[in-house]
Parts: structure tokens; sequence; C-alpha cells
């Protein structure tokens, strides 16, 4: 390979990158203490209001109060995301640990199957949810055929914003998950029944330490994209339950206010490095404990 | 079945779960493939099989401009992160002794790491800072550098599964650099390389959030002119577009998917 | 030498980091010899291999094809083929378009390769299968295919990397007796490299045994095995017994050794300097045992016996040292000696070496 190649072939990635991702995201921590101008404007400075807006309003008199508000937004966030998570992680095991039972070309048909639908298209994937969970569709009616009871509406709960946030980004989980699974070896599980362990000691005390690589990797993917979702509050939660990412669209929509907009979006920027670097040091940590 | 409970490995109640597991994972598209036949206006209500509702979304002209956008953005943004994504592909695994391989790798995947939402934000500010008007440019930028990850992944694990003997049997066999590169490299990761531009295409295809914060007039992408539909409220219309999304995201899906096994399989 | 030498390695050193795979390394091959490069795994042999292919650049030190440096040339320029330790035929060619490829390269007309491909099928006896896949191909099958394109180009060197080491035991013999055919009738100067000493032995008209970097030894297969110039290589090559002693007289070529097995022994050495301490190879076949016709002669304790069919190994313990003996089974029912006999030892000192430390 030559010189020159080794250099130019790496140009257009930097450049695209440099151009489109890190000269714009420097631009929005600078805009994220500008000064907010009138019309939704804003000019360049060095003002850390927008920051100080996610804890505090500006009573009547120019004393700052107390405002939780957006505390709790990113708190709700954060609790989406967690439960999203969970939730999962949860299904993702079972479901993972029963695919690696199944014969080789069972194996590959089912992860198949499941990575399938996160090729369609995340708008199509959120408006079917809105179909079955809204008022008179599929759900409702298979409760009120089924439990013989009317439901007051799935739409616009925590629920359904659940479902849709799981629905989006369970794959993330399963490929990980069911990576790790499938490598264990089945003596092992043997081996725990042999030594007078139930299924649920093999479980525990087997299966779940040697999946926890996977479980982890997984719990990563879902959490991070869970973090910045836009869609499922919008539309399964209608709007009223505002998370970062919805927050930060209409900053940069309705409300016209890009420096506040900026703030979240750095501060979600930073919660995501935060876990990707945990991540990272969790890995590398483990990593030094198994080296001799 | 009484031997099922026999199976140390197998757990009660995972097979149900498994089962259960998949039906919902199809349930949603099932229903909007089901309701795009439905002859009534009401989506919910069924009153009969009909393909009118396809017939219309054809001839519904915002749509159609929609998915011209859409796939006028795609196919310009798949070409250039598919380059990108080859090139840097070939330095980060062929060249020996490279500096900055692993910032360069990150670079390279940087849009897979951070949220789309801030990525989405932050273009838009460029653009607005910078003057960029034309909508389809800053979808082109846009969307490049967020397809470029997805398009290196596959080429990457290629070149990676492929043994170095190959091109230096070619050079062996008189083959100057970019003989080796057009008669032995790229044809050996060519299933990596279909895969990688057909990912980056999907995803393009497929955006809302950037697209949805770069919209303006001349750009609404597909998925977009789909949000602005739904929010007006559901019509058999719109479950016949989706349904044709589907099909297509399904079709791309399956062939990258076939091509990456087959690869596996053979390197396997 | 009037003859011009093939190849020739000058002072070729190779750094990889802080390790040296190769330390100032000279030697020459000559025209039409089918040479040898053996070694363990790690001693530097792919490494001098893959310099003289042009897939790596000396840190030190010059490589000259014909009396020409090739050290300049890219590996596309020079008239040097390479078999491949994976045969690494391009998967998505035929076998015929794999023949071709090098000739393509080299720009030769249509007409003069589709004659050139046709032969060398015909010459690895493939002709039948031109038009097929390699992946359909069986490993020995492969092998052909991967010699007949290295050779279609009449390179002037053949580099051959450890091509025997993928095929199962029956195939390999029979791709020896191939391979030395293909190098007599094309007479191109082979380099095999090989951590096989079987192989090499059985192929080569020289060896060059490689250790830690260096080349330790270069003669033809009987030398390297009769006089190991030094411990590495009279340990690498076949079995020895190294039995500690001191030299006490030294007279150029011939040496005399006091051993630990209590007698003098005078032959052949090297490597010894000055008198002192040095160590006496002698190989287990070269010991007889219950013979009186030996010139030395020890009483000793067989303390083990491994019976192998054609042979059988014995361990005899003698004056607190312990030898490996081995004895042809010449007769269906020789007599036996077994574990615990008291034997007599003996050897010719002209079959022994006495090797400095």
């Amino acid at each position: 390979m030559s010189k020159a190649f080794r250099f130019w072939g790496l140009v257009p990635a930097w450049a695209l990158m440099l151009l489109t991702l890190i000269v714009p995201i420097l631009i929005v921590a600078a805009v994220s203490v500008a000064e907010r101008g009138a019309y939704g404007g804003f000019t360049w400075g060095f003002d850390l209001t927008s920051y100080r807006q996610i804890l505090f309003t500006e009573g009547w008199t120019d004393e700052l109060e107390f405002d939780p508000a957006y505390l709790i937004i990113i708190g709700r966030t954060l609790a989406y995301a967690a439960g999203a998570t969970l939730i999962s992680l949860l299904l993702a095991l079972p479901v993972s640990y029963f695919i690696s039972l199944q014969s080789a070309r069972m194996k590959l048909i089912l992860v198949y199957l499941v990575t399938l639908p996160f090729w369609v298209s995340m708008i199509v994937r959120v408006y079917a949810w809105l179909i079955i969970l809204g008022n008179d569709g599929l759900a409702e009616r298979a409760f009120r055929l089924f439990g013989g009871w009317d439901v007051p509406g799935f739409l616009f709960t925590p629920g359904a914003m659940l479902t849709g946030m799981v629905y989006s980004y369970i794959p993330l989980m399963i490929l990980p998950v069911y990576a790790s699974v499938e490598k264990l070896d089945p003596a092992l599980i043997e081996a725990s029944h042999d030594l007078y362990g139930s299924r649920w000691t093999a479980m525990r005390r087997v299966i779940l330490p040697l999946a926890s690589p996977g479980l982890m990797a997984g719990s990563i993917l879902v959490f991070v994209p869970c973090l910045g979702t836009v869609l499922e509050p919008m539309l399964l939660g209608g709007g009223k339950q505002l998370m970062m990412g919805t927050l930060i669209q209409n900053q940069f929509g309705g409300a016209r206010n890009w420096p506040f907009g900026s703030a979240i979006a750095m501060l979600l920027l930073a919660m995501v490095i935060g876990v990707l670097i945990l991540n990272a040091r969790r890995a590398l940590a483990r990593q030094t404990e198994v080296a001799p | 079945m009484s031997a099922a409970n026999s199976n140390i490995r197998d757990y009660p109640g995972f097979r149900l779960l498994t089962l259960v597991f998949f039906l919902w994972l199809y349930l949603p598209i099932a229903v909007v493939i089901y309701y795009s036949f439905n002859d009534n206006r009401l989506v919910s209500v069924w009153t009969g099989f009909s393909t009118k509702w396809y017939a219309s979304a054809l001839e519904n002209a915002a749509l159609m401009s929609a998915l011209r956008v859409s796939l006028t953005v795609a196919v310009i943004a798949t070409i250039f992160a598919t380059a990108i994504a080859l090139v840097s592909a070939l330095v980060l695994t062929r060249a020996q002794g490279l500096k900055f391989r692993r910032v360069s790798e990150t670079v390279v995947n940087l849009p897979l790491l951070l949220p789309e939402i801030v990525l989405a934000v932050a273009v838009l500010i460029l653009f607005s800072q910078i003057g960029l008007q034309n909508g389809m440019v800053r979808l082109v930028l846009a969307h490049t550098a967020f397809c470029t990850p997805f398009a290196f992944m596959p080429i990457r694990a290629r070149l990676q599964g492929m043994p170095m003997d190959f091109e230096e049997a070619a050079r062996d066999l008189y083959a100057a650099p970019l003989t080796v590169f057009r008669r032995v490299t790229l044809p050996m990761i060519m299933p990596g390389l279909f895969a990688g531009a057909m990912t980056a295409f999907v995803i393009s295809m497929d955006d809302f959030i950037t697209s949805n914060m770069l919209n303006s007039g001349g750009a609404t992408t597909l998925p977009v002119y789909i949000f602005s539909l739904i929010r007006q409220g559901t019509t058999p219309e719109l479950n016949a577009v989706s349904t044709l999304l589907i099909a297509a995201s399904l079709v791309l899906a399956t062939i990258v998917i076939v091509l990456n096994a087959r690869a596996m399989r053979r390197e396997g | 030498m009037s003859r011009q030498s093939a190849i020739e390695i000058a002072g070729v050193s190779k750094q990889f980091g802080d390790f040296t795979a190769l330390d100032h390394v000279d030697f020459k091959i000559q025209q039409n010899e089918f040479f040898t490069l053996l070694g363990p795994s790690g001693c530097g042999k792919t490494t001098l291999l893959r310099m003289i292919a042009g897939f790596e650049t000396p840190t030190q030190g010059d490589i000259l094809l014909n009396g020409k440096t090739i050290s300049d040339s890219p590996a596309h320029r020079r008239k040097i083929n390479t078999v491949f330790q994976n045969y690494a035929l391009f998967p998505h060619m035929t076998l015929a378009q794999n023949v071709a490829f090098g000739l393509e390269n080299l720009g030769w007309a249509k007409g003069d390769i589709k004659t050139r491909v046709d032969e060398m099928l015909e010459m690895v006896h493939m002709a039948q299968f031109a038009r097929r896949k390699p992946d359909q191909l069986s490993g020995g099958q492969k092998q052909r295919i991967a010699l007949a394109r290295a050779l279609a180009p009449k390179p002037e060197v053949l580099l051959l990397d450890e091509p025997l080491s993928a095929l199962d035991l029956k195939l390999r013999q029979s791709m020896r007796d191939e391979l030395r055919r293909l190098q007599r009738e094309t007479g191109i100067t082979f380099v095999f490299v090989t951590h096989d000493q079987e192989e090499a032995l059985d192929m080569s008209d020289r060896i060059a045994v490689m250790g830690h970097g260096r080349v330790q030894q270069i003669g033809a297969p009987d030398e390297i095995y009769e006089a190991p110039e030094n411990r590495f290589v009279a340990d690498f090559i076949g079995e020895t017994n190294f039995l500690d002693g001191e030299v006490t007289a030294l007279d150029g070529d011939t040496a005399t050794i006091h051993t630990a097995l209590g007698i003098d022994v005078t032959t052949t050495q090297s490597g010894v300097t000055a008198p002192g301490p040095a160590v006496l190879s002698i190989r287990p076949e070269k010991i007889g045992l219950e013979t009186q016709a030996e010139d030395e002669t020890r009483e000793g304790t067989v303390v083990s016996r491994n019976y192998m069919g054609g042979f059988t190994h014995y361990t005899v313990e003698a004056g607190g040292v312990s030898l490996r003996v081995s004895r042809r089974n010449a007769q269906a029912r020789a007599d036996r000696i077994e574990v615990g006999d008291t034997v007599t030892l003996g050897f010719q000192p002209a079959n022994a070496r006495i090797l400095g430390q």
C-alpha cells in the first residue's frame, strides 16, 4: 500500500466527520453558551443562562426560583430508557437461550426473524403500534373480547411508550445476548446438574454469569439510543410526556430557543458519552482481571 | 412430550415466551399490511378487501414527490458513504504500522456512538450558520455522514476475514497495485461492499430524526411526510404506503442478511 | 563458484519492533538448486522467504537475484513466484483463470496464454478441471494448481512456503516426489521453507538450518545430519544423545574429549576453540547393544523399552548417564532385550562428534 494512499484514503472520512459532526458539535457547544436573541435567534457570547434554565426559572422580580420541570424531564428520560432496557433484558435472555438450543438451521432462521423487523422504517414501526394501541384499536378490542372489560385506552400511556421503545431496540439486545449464550458449552450446564444444582441454580450460577458480557453490551446498545429517542414520545406518548429528545426537538421547532436546545443537547451528549466511558472502563477492568 | 422436561437444558415456559415474543414482533407489521387492504375509510373497521388505497397512494403527488426526494438522497448518500467507507476500510485493514488507527476507526463510527438528535441539531445549526440553503445538499451531506459507518462495518468485516495471502499472491503474479485491487480485492469483498451499500441505502431511506430537523420546502423525505400524515390521523392510504415500505425494507434486508450468512459460511 | 548464484542474501537483518526476526543472514542459493530453509517456527525462515518475494523489506542488508539487487523493486516486478502455504488460489476465478493471471499481468498475447495454461494444467495432471473453481478441489488438487500458477510465468526462482503442511500424510509423500520431478523438469531454482526435517532431508540438494534468526548450518542433507556443526543443528535434526565432557586435546578438526561416561573419545569436532567443557553428540542408531566389535564400550542397564515396529527404542543407564539407543528389528524374532537387563554399549568414535558448548 503506497504512502499516498495510506494518507489520502482516510482523508474523506475525516473530512466528512469533521465537517458534519465534530465541528458542528463544537458549534452546538458554543451556541449553548450564547445569548438568546429576539425571534429565536442568538448572539455569540459566554452566558450560562441556558444551563441555569435547566434548574431555575426567573421569577417576576428576576430572582431565581428552583423549578424541577426540566429535571423531571431528564429523570423521566433516564427512567424510560432504564425501563425499556430492563424489559428488553428480561425478554432477551429466555428468547436468546431458547434460540441457542435449536438446530443450526433453525438458529439461523430465528436470528434472521429477530433482525428482520429492525430493517423496517422506524416511523412505520411506531405507526403500527399507534394503530394497535389507538382508540378502538386492536388492543382495546382484544381486551373487550377476551377480558370482557373496557380499558380506558392504551395510547399516550407510559406502557405505550415503553412498548414502542422496547419494540424499536430489542434486536440490539438479543443479538449480543444470543452471541454469548450460543457459545455456552452444554457440558457446563450438565456439570452444574451433575453437582446437584437445580435448573435455576444452573441459570443463576452458570448461564447468567456466562451471558453477562452479552447482557452488558446489549444493555448499552439499547439504553443509549433510548436516551435520545424522539418518535415514541411524540407519537405513542402523545407529546405530553416530554423526554430529552423531544425537548431538544421542540427548542429547534416551535419554541425556537436554540441556546437552550443546544444546552440540553450537550447534556444528552455528556450523558451518552458518560455511559460509553463507564462501559469502556468496566470492559477494561474485566480484561485486566482476566489477564495473568 | 414427557421427554421435554427431562432435558436439563430446557426451561419451562421459555418455548411459550419465545413464541409470544415472535408473535409480538410481527404483530404490528401484520396489522399494517392487513388494514392496508381494508375497503373502509376508517382504519379499524374492516368492511372488505380492496387495493384502492394503493392506487390513491400512488396518485398522491406530495407522497410521490417525498418518495423521489428520499430515493435521490438515499442513492447519492449511499454512493458517497460506500466510497468513503471502502477507502477507509482498505487503509484501516491493510496499511501496516498505521498511526491513529484507533482514532480513525472511532471517527468513522462516530455517528453510531452518539445520539442522532444531537447530530441532527448540530448539522442544522452548522448549515444555518454557513448559510447552506439547498435542502437536498443538506440532506445528502447529513445522510452521507450517518450512513458511512453502516457501509463501513460489513466492508471492514469482509476485508478482515480475507487473508492477505490473496493480495500477496496477486502481487507475486506481477499485478500492479491497481490491478490487485480491481481483479482480486474488489471481487472478493463484493458481498461485503454490496451489503454495506444496501444497509446504507435502507438507513438513509428510513431516517426520520435528521431529515425532520432539516426539513424544508422541496426537501421533505418520505418518513417526514408520513409523519405529517400520521399527525393528521390514520388513514388506509397511510397503511398502503407503510406496507410498500415494509415490503421494500424486508426484501432489501433479506438480500443483505442472506449475503452475509453465505459469506460467513464460506469463511467458516 | 564460477556460476552466478540465483539468490544472494547479503547481510540481511529484520527487526519487528524490539524483536529481531533475522540477524545478519548471509548465504547464496545456486542456479537450478532445490534449496530448503529448515527450522522451528519463529526461526525467521518465513520472514526470509517473504523478503525474497518482496512482501517484507529488510531492515538492513541486500537481496540479489542473478547478481542484481532486488531490494528496491516491488513484489510485482520480481521474476520470482510463490506457492503459498494455504495456496491462496483466487476463489472467484476458475483454475485456468488462476493459472493465466500472472501471464496476463506480464502482458502475454492471448494465444500464448492459452497454450501455456493448457501446458501447465497438463503438467500437473489437472487439464480436465480447467473450468472448475478452487473450492471444488481437494487439498492435493489445490496444491497442483498453486504450483501450475506459480510456474506458468517461468519465474527465475520459485518460493514454496510450507506447501505440504496442509496435506494429509499419504498425499504428502507423493507430492514430495511430484515437487522433485517438477524441479528437475523445469530446471527452476526452488527455495523451499519447512519445519519438517524429513521433508527437507528427502527433497533438498542443500539445506540451510535456521534458528534464532540466524543460519546455523548450510549443507547437503547427509552433512547436516551426520556432521552437525553445533548443538542446535544436532538437536534439531533427528535425535541425539549429548554427553557432557571436557576436551583434553585439540588438533584442528579433531579433538579428544573425556566424557561423563568415563571414557575418552577422539573424533571430529566443531566449534571447540580451546580445551575445556564441550559435548559429545552420538545418535541413538549409532550405538550398539551387546556387540563386542565397537571401539568404545561400556556396560549399562536397560531402564525403558519402547517397541515401535520397525525399531525399538531403549533407554540405558550407564555411569549415571542416560542414553537413548535405537535398534532396527531386522529379524521377526530377534533376541529380546528387556528392562533391567545389563547390556554392553558400544559405538565407533567416527560416528560421534564433539561440539562446542
